[in-house]
């Protein structure tokens, strides 16, 4: 078979939606577009039992009650509810909110607007590795204590926290636990009740669904949580989220937590071997590093710093054939290399020389080869354009050198 | 954000890559940037002491696409020129041969400072007063 380029390896920014989710919903677009609240006619009931399906389907892969789902436009509202909604159902019992540093943005920014309505917040910093340690979390905990939110896999390292053993702390202190799972659902098994979750928040375009379209989970029993709805209107999804279901994206959803539940696990199985294939040649190259926990990480990811190499400059010798990311930031006004590298305690020299690899379901073995040869060979390069590779070669200690900071 | 073509050829077959003797007394070096912020360039430039002309430039270059090019264009701008026309050269002369965007500034600025570090340490070598650099915002 003949190789398709570019190559896709950006699977943790989005997945390609898989042509099986896209057929699943098609008929919901202009044959079947009723309004899932309609309850007087055919159009709605029909509407209805597609998101009552899907809202099976979805809870089945997280083995939830159906009840217990409430479909968002994606992660980042879902973090939004779940955070903002206990914050405000919660506030009696307290105002104290224990998250870390390496969570997505929308975790982090709706942490820093819970500070500025009064709320505390407390960063835990994570090991070289990206885990939290367990010790420092319960430390934490203060009688004000409501929620600890603390994602499942991450999304630029993937590395896995321990959710059961900081489920087991949540417990002990009567806490709520939320955790992003936004690149862990689909990839490998997310159980609320194994794993002890409260609130889960998760999104269907990086399970090969649509975009516009996710969930966030919340658990009815032991305990019953509830959020304050963050949206005002007809009272949807058992009064925490209004507004109008999006029922092709929904059914969308759906579909894709349906085959996500089948395929998942031969399909981590094949990612972690072509992954580590990747990772293991590569790092045959001098000075490589992988970036985080090699052992507690979803399959499909991997990080990898390339010293003395400038990550944009790295995928500039390839980006005509390989999408990927970096954890350099040459790009952004602020020119600040990723804050999650950063968190692990990497120097921005090693920030800037990162890429980031996302693997997914229509990755070949063929496009990992290709992109072996083609970043060794772009590395070896660039490094002898280096002056830093040249300065390194010759035992010259690079922190010793004054740099003229701008 | 797309690469202009010329960013593209420079990258892709950059001019002038390599090491002068920074020992000789005719080589100035100049090294700008840090490792921190992305972007190292160590630019040298070789001067044919009789005709007072550089007569070589080298470079060598940590970054994104638009700083390899940024150096590679300087140095090819340089060889011939003379000390004087040397400095003359700006960094908006760079941002628009090669099309930079605004985010890509920076790059054509830390060429122009590599230009005139290259130049002090010439200058100096040889017993000239150093000159004092204009700094521009990064």
């Amino acid at each position: 078979m003949e190789m398709k380029f570019p190559i896709y390896l950006d699977n943790n920014a989005t997945t390609p939606m898989d042509p099986r989710v896209l057929e699943a919903m098609l008929p919901y677009f202009v044959e079947k577009f009723g309004n899932a609240a309609s309850r007087n006619h055919s159009f709605g009931w029909e509407a209805e039992e597609a998101v009552d399906y899907a809202r099976e389907q979805v809870a089945k892969l997280i083995n939830a009650d159906p009840k217990e789902i409430i479909f968002t436009s994606g992660a980042t509202e879902a973090d939004n509810l779940a955070i903002k909604g206990v914050f405000e159902m919660y506030a009696s019992k307290g105002n104290h909110i224990i998250t870390c540093t390496t969570e997505h943005k929308a975790v982090l920014d709706t942490c820093k607007h819970i500070e500025k309505q009064g709320g505390q917040v407390t960063y835990l910093e994570v090991a070289a590795d990206g885990l939290i340690n367990l010790e420092e979390l319960e430390a934490a905990i203060t009688d004000k204590t409501i929620l600890i939110s603390i994602m499942y896999g991450n999304n630029e390292i993937g590395v896995v926290q321990p959710m059961r053993e900081i489920s087991k702390i949540a417990r002990k202190h009567g806490i709520l636990l939320f955790t992003d799972a936004t690149q862990a659902v689909g990839k490998i098994p997310v159980d609320v009740n194994a794993d002890g979750i409260d609130l889960m928040a998760f999104s269907g375009h990086k399970m090969y669904g649509p975009k516009g379209v996710g969930a966030l989970y919340v658990r009815r029993k032991n305990p019953r949580v509830k959020v304050t709805s963050q949206m005002d209107g007809g009272g949807h999804e058992r009064g925490m989220r209004s507004g109008t279901l999006n029922v092709p994206n929904i059914v969308g959803l759906g579909k894709a937590c349906e085959l996500c539940m089948n395929e998942m696990e031969s399909e981590a199985i094949r990612l972690s071997a072509m992954r580590d294939r990747l990772e293991t040649s590569l790092l045959e190259l001098e000075e490589a590093y992988v970036n985080g926990n090699r052992e507690h990480r979803l399959p499909h990811t991997a990080n990898i710093s390339f010293k003395y190499v400038e990550g944009e400059g790295l995928m500039m010798g390839f980006n005509k054939n390989i999408a990927l990311s970096s954890g350099s930031a040459c790009t952004s006004a602020s020119l600040e290399p990723s804050y999650v590298l950063k968190a692990l305690g990497l120097g921005d020299d090693l920030a800037h020389s990162s890429l980031r690899f996302g693997l997914g379901r229509f990755t070949t073995d063929e496009q990992i080869d290709f992109t072996i040869d083609a970043i060794k060979t772009t590395v070896l390069k660039l490094r002898e354009m280096s002056p830093l590779w040249e300065m390194y070669k010759e035992g010259i200690d690079l922190n010793a050198i004054e740099w003229a900071h701008h | 954000m797309a690469y202009s073509e010329k960013v593209i050829d420079h990258y892709s077959n950059p001019k002038n890559v390599g090491t002068l003797d920074k020992a000789k007394t005719n080589v100035g070096t100049g090294l700008v940037g840090a490792p921190e912020c992305g972007d190292v360039m160590r630019l040298q430039i070789e001067v044919d002491q009789e005709s007072g002309l550089i007569s070589d430039a080298k470079f060598k270059t940590f970054g994104c696409g638009s700083a390899i090019a940024s150096s590679s264009l300087a140095t090819e701008w340089l060889k011939g020129k003379s000390i004087d026309q040397a400095l003359t050269i700006d960094n908006m002369d760079i941002v628009e041969e090669l099309n930079l965007p605004p985010v890509k500034i920076h790059c054509s600025v830390l060429a122009e400072d590599a230009i005139k570090a290259a130049i002090n340490d010439y200058r100096v070598k040889n017993g000239l007063p150093e000159f004092v650099l204009e700094k521009k915002a990064h």
